[in-house]
């Protein structure tokens, strides 16, 4: 069979199983809609959690980045692990325990105040959407390179089947189909990386395979075989990063604390049944994205390796089918400059021949590997569950910040459970059409603008949340002014550096070499001293706020996550 | 302050005791083995990987592992000890 049945046989199976799980899980009341009853286990939770975290940028691009950049690329690895251990150690328990529905329902409450929660709103609004684009974009190239559809038609596709699942089910929904979703991806993304390993190193294990000798009986070590092809052509030694040590202790700290500033994140562990399972599955989740975190880096040398030695000083008319498909996708391309024939793939700008996407390592490495036909289209349906899930997790904190947070909080208190249903399904599909919209017509800055989510998240979410739980007398006024300055502090470093606007400015201008994406560190810090300062000026928050961070720093009585 | 209030100013104390300790592991290791010293670690090699960079790509994701789990359990085991678990 060929890879295109294949693709629309798994592709289908999978669909029809995310939606026959919603249909069955489909939610009745706000609590099913918000946190899927409350009665989440750990390991469904955990599951779920790692298919939300996973989004196309984890599945596709993320080996596909690090392949180029080497060990410039741990940032991710480490940035967006990492920060499962801040947020099991420093929130995920407290919130549990202090048992609302949604991120700025804490804020609100903590800092006793609407304009706090308003705040918050707007900062989860900013978060989500930026993200949410991404995800539509992803599931589009993959429909377009896998399923000969246009990229538009991919991205309706993807619309309608997040629109159904996520509108019905909410949370509930969400939380069993991201289960199966897991299951999916994590195959998809073994079952290649499994193969490559044995035939380049022998070894099945691919985190293993990474660090031993290559199977071609020369006894040489793959990393130090790919450190000298990276240094014959020019490139930096794969191993050696050519970022500074300043950048990549600071982008790793941002995405760190934005891993566990996100709300899409902390929220699912509001469904869990006690402050003791929330924990374990923060340490499950973290686990089984474990897996697919140590398999990518082993997944991008196996592919840089191959891609040196299938193209280097090779004739072009000789290249493989693989070669011609992403040539079509204009993912790839080959401009024989000293026409010779031959393709020169090389550090040096001015006579390298051969562009390549990042995003093509992971989703052409099996091709390029020449593997079976239904494994290539595993990665296809594997792909299309990370960005599916990832989207329906994102959209439905958008959902709940608009009809739970703005609607029931600040607007209409004596909207009927009902109502407010209808309002958070009403406001899903809004989210759905202008994340589509977006993923059609993406305007430039979204590729940039997704990796810089984390940034806003950390310079926002994150000191807002700590402070709340670990100083009791944090007030209202600190933790407001911190978010706002956090926040614009961030968005103007970012649309500086970025978009040029404020006079705009190169590498040269960064605050102290630091990179928009690792900004969110100074953004956060400030954050943190600005509540500080405003604080000592400032009256205490109330006594009964004090008795509620107590009581949410003890684990027992948690109780079911409430709206009242 | 209360025999209750004293109990749960005891707990969260032995709370924080962990968290400082757990997170010093998890700097040490990530911004430590996995930035800092990355160089230095470097000249080691284990394998076919400088430690390093292993750290940076393998290791650091190993460990934060561990301690989510050791966590789980320090807590598990505190939440006995002060009558907190359910």
């Amino acid at each position: 069979m060929s890879v295109q049945t294949w693709t629309y046989i798994l592709v289908g199976v999978t669909f029809t199983l995310y939606i026959g799980i919603a249909i069955y899980s489909r939610a009745s009341s706000t609590k099913d809609f918000y946190v899927a009853g409350g009665g989440v286990s750990p390991l469904a939770n955990g599951m779920a959690t790692a298919a939300d975290w996973m989004s196309a940028a984890s599945f596709i691009s993320m080996a596909g980045i690090i392949s180029f950049a080497g060990y410039d690329g741990s940032v991710y690895l480490m940035g967006w692990t990492g920060g499962y251990v801040l947020l099991a150690l420093l929130l995920a328990p407290y919130l549990r325990k202090f048992g609302k529905f949604t991120v700025p329902d804490f804020i609100g409450d903590r800092y006793y105040s609407k304009t706090a929660r308003i705040v918050a709103v707007i900062c989860a609004l900013i978060v989500s959407f930026t993200y949410v684009a991404g995800q539509m974009r992803g599931v589009g190239v993959v429909f377009s390179r896998f399923l000969q559809v246009d990229i538009d038609t991919g991205v309706i596709i993807g619309m309608v089947i997040v629109l159904f699942y996520a509108v019905l089910g909410g949370m509930k929904g969400i939380t069993y189909t991201q289960v199966a979703q897991y299951c999916v991806l994590i195959f998809a993304f073994m079952v290649p990386a499994i193969f490559i390993s044995i035939q380049m190193t022998g070894n099945p294990i691919p985190q293993l395979g990474m660090g031993s000798t290559l199977n071609d009986g020369s006894g040489t070590f793959l990393l130090d075989k790919l450190d000298g092809l990276s240094t014959e052509l020019g490139f930096n030694k794969y191993t050696n990063g050519s970022k500074s040590l300043t950048d990549v202790f600071a982008i790793t700290l941002a995405l760190m604390v934005g891993t566990a500033g996100l709300p899409h994140v902390i929220v699912r562990f509001f469904t869990v049944k006690k402050v003791k399972d929330a924990r374990k599955s923060a340490g499950l989740a973290l686990l089984l994205i474990a897996i697919l975190f140590t398999t990518a880096p082993a997944v991008s040398v196996f592919a840089r390796t191959n891609l040196i030695n299938t193209v280097s000083e090779k004739e072009y008319s000789n290249m493989p089918v693989w070669f011609k498909n992403w040539e079509e996708t204009g993912l790839l391309a080959f401009d024989d400059k000293n026409a010779d024939g031959k393709i020169q793939y090389v550090a040096d700008k001015q006579k390298n021949e051969l562009t390549i996407d990042n995003d093509i390592m992971v989703l052409a490495n099996p091709e390029i590997a020449n593997l079976p036909a239904w494994v290539i289209a595993l990665v296809a349906a594997g792909a299309l569950a990370a960005a599916l899930s990832t989207a329906a997790g994102l959209l439905l904190v958008i959902s709940a910040s608009v009809s739970h947070d703005l609607v029931k909080k600040v607007f209409n208190p004596n909207i009927s459970d009902k109502a407010e249903l209808w309002v958070a399904r009403g406001s899903a599909t809004v989210a759905v059409v202008i994340a589509g919209y977006f993923g059609i017509n993406p305007p430039g800055f979204v590729a940039a603008v997704v990796a810089l989510a984390f940034g806003l998240a950390a310079a926002s979410f994150f000191p807002a949340i700590v402070l709340g739980i670990f100083y009791k007398k944090m007030n209202k006024e600190g933790a407001i002014s911190g978010m706002i300055v956090g926040i614009l502090l961030m968005l103007f470093y970012m649309t500086k550096f970025k978009f040029g606007w404020f006079g705009g400015g190169t590498q040269a201008d960064w605050w102290l070499g630091i990179s928009p994406e690792g900004f969110g560190s100074i953004a956060m810090i400030a954050n943190f001293i600005v509540s500080i300062v405003v604080l000592q000026f400032t009256p205490e928050p109330p006594e009964y706020v004090q008795e509620i961070v107590e009581n949410i720093r003890i684990p027992s009585g948690a109780g079911e996550a409430t709206g009242h | 302050m209360s025999e209750k209030q004293k109990k749960a100013s005891a707990y969260w104390k032995e709370n924080a005791k962990y968290l400082f300790i757990l997170l010093s592991i998890w700097f040490i290791v990530s911004f430590g083995a996995a930035i800092l010293f990355k160089d230095a670690l470097d000249t080691i090699k284990i394998g076919g990987f400088k430690l390093g960079f292993w750290f940076a790509q393998q290791g650091s994701i190993y460990v934060f592992v561990i301690l989510i789990f050791v966590y789980v359990r320090l807590m598990n085991k505190l939440d006995k000890k002060y009558n907190y678990n359910e």
